[in-house]
This record gives C-alpha cells, structure tokens and sequence, in this order.
C-alpha cells in the first residue's frame, strides 16, 4: 500500500513550520541555527517526494547540493557562533545587535 | 616646399615640446637656445621656399590650400585642419617666422643667466606655433585656434616675471589684464563667427568670400558681421576703446613686446579684417567704423606718446598709433597698404623695441629716459640701428616706413577725404616729434645716470647682430613697395603681388582715380617737410634748450597730466565697469546669491533629510530575528498574493 503524497507534503510543512517559530522565537544562536537546519531537511523532503511521485530523478540530485550546502553552512556557522562566543561570552542572538545606526 | 608648410607649424610646436618637457632638465642656455631658434630657422627656409615655389606659379595658381585631417564632422559642419597658401598668408609667414627668428635669437643674449631660460623659450615657439596657425588658417575656426593661442602665449609672456613688481601691481596682473579684455573681443569675434556661419554655411575662407559675393544677403548682416569681426580686432590689435591692455603689456621681457606686442600678434586683427576684405567691401559703413577707430586711434595714442617717460611705454603707444593706420588703410579700401605697413613696421618697431631692450640691458632694467642720455658713445650699434629706425617709423625717404606711411595717407585722402588726411599728418608729425625726443633724450645730450654704479656697455654679438639685420630691413623694406610714380611701368611690386587676394573687394568700392600724380607728389612734399621739421623741434627741444619742455608742460599742466595718465582711460574703465563688477558681485552675487541662496538651499535640504532619516534609521534594530520576521511577514503576503490570484 502506497502512502499518499499529502501526507509527506503535511510533514514537511510541519517541519518548516517549526523550523521558522524556531528561528523567530529561541534566543540560543545555536537552536536558531538547528532550526535553520530543520527547515533545509524539510525543503529536502518536498524535493523527494515530487521527484518519486513524479519520476523525475532531478529532485534527488537537488537534494545532494542542498545537503552539500548545508555542511559547509554549518561548518562556517558553527565557527561565527565559536569567535562570537568567546569575544562576548554569550550567544544570545537578541544581545549581539552592534550593527545598528 | 607648399605641401611642406605644416612643417612651419609642427617645428615649433616639436621646439615647444622639448624645451618645456627637457628643458628644466637639461639647464643648457646652449642647448635649448639652439633648439628654440632653431626650430624657427628650419620653418624660416620652409617658409621662404614655399614663397618662392609660389612665385613660379602663373598668378591664377597661387592659392593653395594644404589639408592635415579632418577636425569637426559634425551634420552639416564640417571643419578640416587646412593650411591655406597664398599671397597674403606667405605674407605674413614671412613676417611672424622672419622677424620672430631675430627675436629667438636676440633672446639668447638677452634673456642670458634668466633662471627660466628654459620656460622663455617654451612660450615663444608655443607663440610662433599659434601664429602660424592663425596666419596659415584656410577657415575661422583654425584662426581661431590660433588667435586664442596668441592670446594664451600673450598672457603666459607678460607674467613671464610674476614675482616682480608692474607699476601699481604686478606682471602677473597685466597679464591678466592683457587676457580679459582681449576675451572681450573674442566675444565678439565668436558673434561674427557665428553670424557667418549661419548666413554662408560654411566656415571656410574661400567658400564663405565666393557666397558673399553670389548669395543675395542683406547689408545690415554684412555690417554686423564685419563689425562684430573687428571689434574681436579691437581687442587683439589695441584700437579704441580695447587699447588699455597693450601699454600694460610691456611688464614682460623686452623681446617678448618686440615680437608679440609690436611686430605680429597685435597685427593680426588687421590681417583677419584683410582677410575678410570682401565681407568689409560690402558692408561700407562698417569701413567707416574701421576707418574713424583707426584713424582716432592713431591720434590719441600718438599725443599719449608724447609725455611718456618710460622707455617702452613710448614704444607702446607708438605701436597703438601705428596699429590705429594699418586700421585707417583697411577702412580706406587701401588693404594691401595696410598689410604693406605691417610689414615695415613689423621691421622697425621691433628693431625699436629690440633697441630699447639692449639700452635697458645695459643700463640695468632702468627704463626711465630722464635717467639715460649721450648714451650713443658707449653704444655704438645700439645707437646706429635705433637711429635707422627712427627715422624709418618717421616717414623720412627712402626708408620703409615713409613708402608705407605715405601710401595710408594718399588713401586716406582719395578715399575717405581731407579731414582724415589731416588727422593723419598731424599724428606722422607727432610720430616724429615722441620718437626723436626719445632718440634724443637717450642717446644724444648730458649723460644723467649714475657714473659710479652704471657702466653702460655695447651688447653682446647675439643681440647686435639682428638689430643690424632688423636695421637693413627697416632701411631697404620699402623698396618692394615703391608708388607708381616713382617706379614707373612695373608698379608696385608689393600690391601686384596681392591684387588678386583684394581684386574683387577693390571692384565692389570702385572709388579710385579722379586724382593727379601731382596731388600724390604734393602731399608727400607736406608729410615729408612735416616729419622734418618734428624731427628738428624736438632737436630744439630737448637738445638745445631743455627748459623749453619745462616751460611747456608746466603751462599746459593739465593737458599735460592728462595725456600723462592717457587720458585716465584706465580709471575710467575702473570706475565705470570694473569696479561695478568687483562691488556687485561681491555684494550680490558672493554675500547674496552664493552666501545665502545656493549655500542655505543646500544647508536646508540637508538638515531635512537628517531630520527625516533621525525617525527612518529606529527601523535598523540590529537585532537579526526582527529582520528575519520582517521577510517572512513579507513572503506570506507574498504567497498569499500568488495563491489568490490563481484562485
């Protein structure tokens, strides 16, 4: 039996759903930056199932860049959070707004 | 050598670029003199060839016109950079490249141990590069472009010393002075060129004289046009009322008055109006005009002439009166006597000033003639050659400037009447009177300089040679100019030569004959008798009984400081133009117009954007979540906005 495609498309709406309050909402740079992750998985997930639903091979090769995107973002991130925590000891997002007027 | 004729112009312009790129390098007063003059020899021999190939030529061939590139292509203008090769610009050539050769060379003596050897030389090929351009033109445009750079050339010479003192100010003032009111001119010069341009269609030279004789055009635009051209003469030639510059003019070096303030640049606005002889030809009131400027010209710098003390100062003024009878042979139909006197008094005056410049040499920079006198012991050459000039510049026969001088005065007196005639001589008789008072006072009578601290001295060889040549000239220029009378069945070779430039001009006024060689014959008598009983008086005066002049000037004392102060000509500008203008723009236009309007419009505008952008700038939080919320508010009305306009 074969699950239709509204239930992955609901799921992944989901994820991005929580992937955005996450990251409109959590003060920890770190979860901000899970969160960001989240929504990526669930764009991710969209891609697969149209690219089975459809048979189309693309989407899946699409997923391997986002991924490959993904672990260089994280790489980069991770170390931006690292320097920022020990020049300010903290990584709460709402305390680093130095790049005002 | 015709088609070589660029070659007179690049050779200067190349001198002019080595001695101003090398010069301050090299130091050499050898080298960059040799190359200065040398440049200027090399043109000389082109120059002179292509005269003589000229000359081969059957007469119906000898305009030539010579073109380099295209300039100005623009809809229907098109201007090319064309030299124009005939009669009347070989003329000239031989003029500005002959006696500016002298110059060059007279300048090595001259301007010898001058910190700025280097910067003279500079500016005076960049002088005969203009020059060129001005007399070789074959449109308006290109004798723009040299009459402009005279100008610059004219400026940059005058302030050739700017850390001395001129009079009241400095040289660098006069030469400030010298490019404003010559701009005056070329204002109206441009108004012509224009009007020109839009009657013909055409800038050049030949086109433009052949449509005014074909096109149907209306005198009063033939009258403005002649008379917006000479009022950019006007400024160039120093004729009433643009005259104030050239005595200022006399801040720079010695060879530079003699060169552009004597002998070629001041003469190039009797050129243009020669050149446009057919444009004046139609236009008779605007002769007139030309004529009366001359001829007042020529009287009241004459009588300013007379009182002057310093040694140039006479010169100048005897050039502006000089100018002032080229203008009254224009104006009388007489072009190519104009153009005849150019040419010898490009020789005498510059031998004059050349002569003055070797006196102030050796007298150190004294230019005062009180303080000179019986100088003619010390100065042989100096002296000889001052004389011939003298004399010349007199109208004393056989030297030039008596078959010139005279010829003006004959046309005067057919063509224009009696009254012009007796202007004429009367200011001949003053022309006399200021320059043997001046040969006199300097040469001749007790000495009145310091013994102890001047040891006046004869210049050295590179300085005497062209006043000897210059003298040569000045005595033997003539003959090419010799009146029928006297020359019989071959003419005056000077105006056969140039007949065909000023043939058609001549045919349009058509107001020759009606007169007898023996009116030409008893005029000449009266000039002649005229100058030497100046000559004679001013012996009287200032030899024998000096008191004389005393007496008379303090008689006349206020006609006498009159003339002294030219007719406070100058205060009179400054109190009626120039002053106007220093008060009201600085009042209005400095305090008012810049201080308060454009400074406090743009003062205001800025303060209201500040005051707008202090409320805009609170939108930059610097908090990153509240951009982020702001985009996503933002892509779902987005979305929202797609999904419904597909539902």
């Amino acid at each position: 039996m074969q699950i239709p495609i509204e239930y992955y498309l609901i799921l992944s709406a989901f994820m991005f759903s929580v992937g955005i309050v996450g990251v409109l909402t959590r003060r920890n740079a770190i979860i901000v930056f899970m969160c960001i992750e989240l929504m990526l998985n669930s764009a991710n997930l969209t891609l697969i199932t149209f690219s089975s639903y459809l048979g189309d091979v693309g989407g899946q090769l699409f997923v391997f860049f986002v991924m490959a995107v993904a672990a260089a973002e994280a790489a980069v991130g991770l170390a931006i959070i690292i320097a920022i925590y020990r020049n300010k000891l903290t990584v709460n997002i709402d305390q680093i707004n130095i790049l005002k007027w | 050598m015709i088609d070589l004729i660029y070659l007179t112009v690049l050779l200067p312009l190349l001198g002019f670029l080595f001695n101003g790129l090398a010069g301050p390098k090299i130091k050499n007063e050898k080298v960059i003199g040799i190359v200065g003059s040398g440049v200027i020899g090399l043109s000389f021999i082109v120059v002179v060839g292509a005269f003589f190939e000229t000359l081969a030529l059957p007469v119906e061939q000898r305009l030539n016109i010579v073109t380099l590139f295209q300039w100005i292509s623009v809809g229907g203008l098109n201007i090319s950079f064309s030299y124009q090769v005939d009669q009347l610009s070989l003329v000239m050539s031989l003029i500005v490249i002959g006696v500016g050769f002298l110059i060059h060379v007279y300048s090595i003596g001259y301007m010898h141990g001058d910190k700025s050897f280097w910067r003279f030389f500079t500016y005076l090929n960049l002088f005969i590069f203009a020059m060129m351009n001005l007399v070789l033109a074959d449109n308006f445009l290109v004798l723009f472009l040299g009459w402009e750079g005279v100008g610059l050339c004219s400026y940059l010479l005058i302030g050739f010393w700017y850390d001395r003192k001129f009079e009241k100010s400095t040289t660098s003032a006069a030469g400030l002075k010298a490019f404003v009111v010559n701009r005056i001119g070329d204002f109206g010069f441009l108004l012509g060129m224009f009007l020109i341009y839009s009657t013909f269609g055409t800038l050049v030279f030949t086109d433009v004289f052949s449509r005014a004789v074909s096109f149907a055009v209306p005198e009063h635009i033939f009258v403005f046009i002649a008379i917006f051209l000479f009022i950019g003469a006007t400024g160039k030639s120093a004729q009433i009322p643009l005259l104030v510059w050239l005595p200022d003019a006399m801040a720079g070096p010695t060879p530079v008055s003699a060169l552009i303030h004597a002998a070629t640049m001041v003469t190039a606005g009797v050129y243009m109006v020669a050149r446009c002889s057919i444009l004046y030809a139609s236009a008779p009131a605007a002769m007139m005009v030309v004529a009366v400027i001359g001829i007042f010209t020529a009287f009241f710098a004459a009588t300013i002439g007379l009182v002057q003390n310093d040694i140039k100062k006479v010169l100048a003024y005897s050039t502006v009166s000089q100018l002032g009878y080229m203008f009254l042979a224009l104006g009388a139909g007489a072009f190519s006597a104009g153009i005849f006197h150019v040419m010898t008094h490009a020789f005498f005056k510059a031998l004059l000033f050349l002569g003055a410049g070797s006196v102030i040499h050796s007298m150190h920079e004294q230019q005062d003639i009180r303080h000179y006198g019986g100088l003619k012991k010390y100065m042989p050459i100096t002296y000889g050659t001052f004389l011939v000039a003298a004399v010349a510049i007199s109208g004393i026969p056989p030297l030039s400037g008596f078959f010139s001088k005279d010829e003006i005065l004959w046309y005067s007196f057919t063509n224009l009447g009696f009254v012009f005639w007796l202007i004429g001589l009367i200011t001949a008789l003053m022309t006399a009177f200021y320059m043997f008072r001046l040969y006199f006072m300097t040469f001749e009578g007790k000495e009145k300089f310091d013994h102890h601290k001047l040891h006046p001295h004869e210049s050295p060889k590179m300085m005497t040679v062209p006043l000897i040549v210059l003298a040569v000239l000045s005595a033997i220029g003539g003959f090419i100019g010799i009146p029928e009378i006297f020359s019989g069945e071959h003419g005056n070779l000077f105006h056969t030569w140039l007949a065909p430039i000023f043939k058609t001009a001549e045919m349009k006024l058509m107001q020759f004959g009606g007169h007898s060689h023996f009116e030409e014959l008893l005029l000449m008598i009266i000039s002649v008798v005229a100058a030497l009983s100046a000559i004679l008086y001013a012996r009287f005066v200032y030899l024998k009984k000096p008191e004389v002049a005393e007496k008379t000037s303090s008689r006349f004392k206020a006609a006498y400081n009159i003339l002294l102060n030219k007719y406070f000509l100058d205060e009179a500008y400054d109190a009626t133009i120039v002053n106007p203008i220093v008060k009201g723009s600085e009042k209005i236009l400095w305090k008012i117009a810049d201080n308060k309007i454009i400074d406090g419009l743009i003062n205001y505008l800025a303060r209201l954007i500040d005051i707008i952008s202090g409320f805009i700038k609170r939108i930059q939080t610097g908090v990153a979540q509240s951009y982020a919320l702001v985009m996503v508010i933002g892509i779902v009305i987005a979305l929202f906005w797609i999904i419904l306009s597909y539902a």
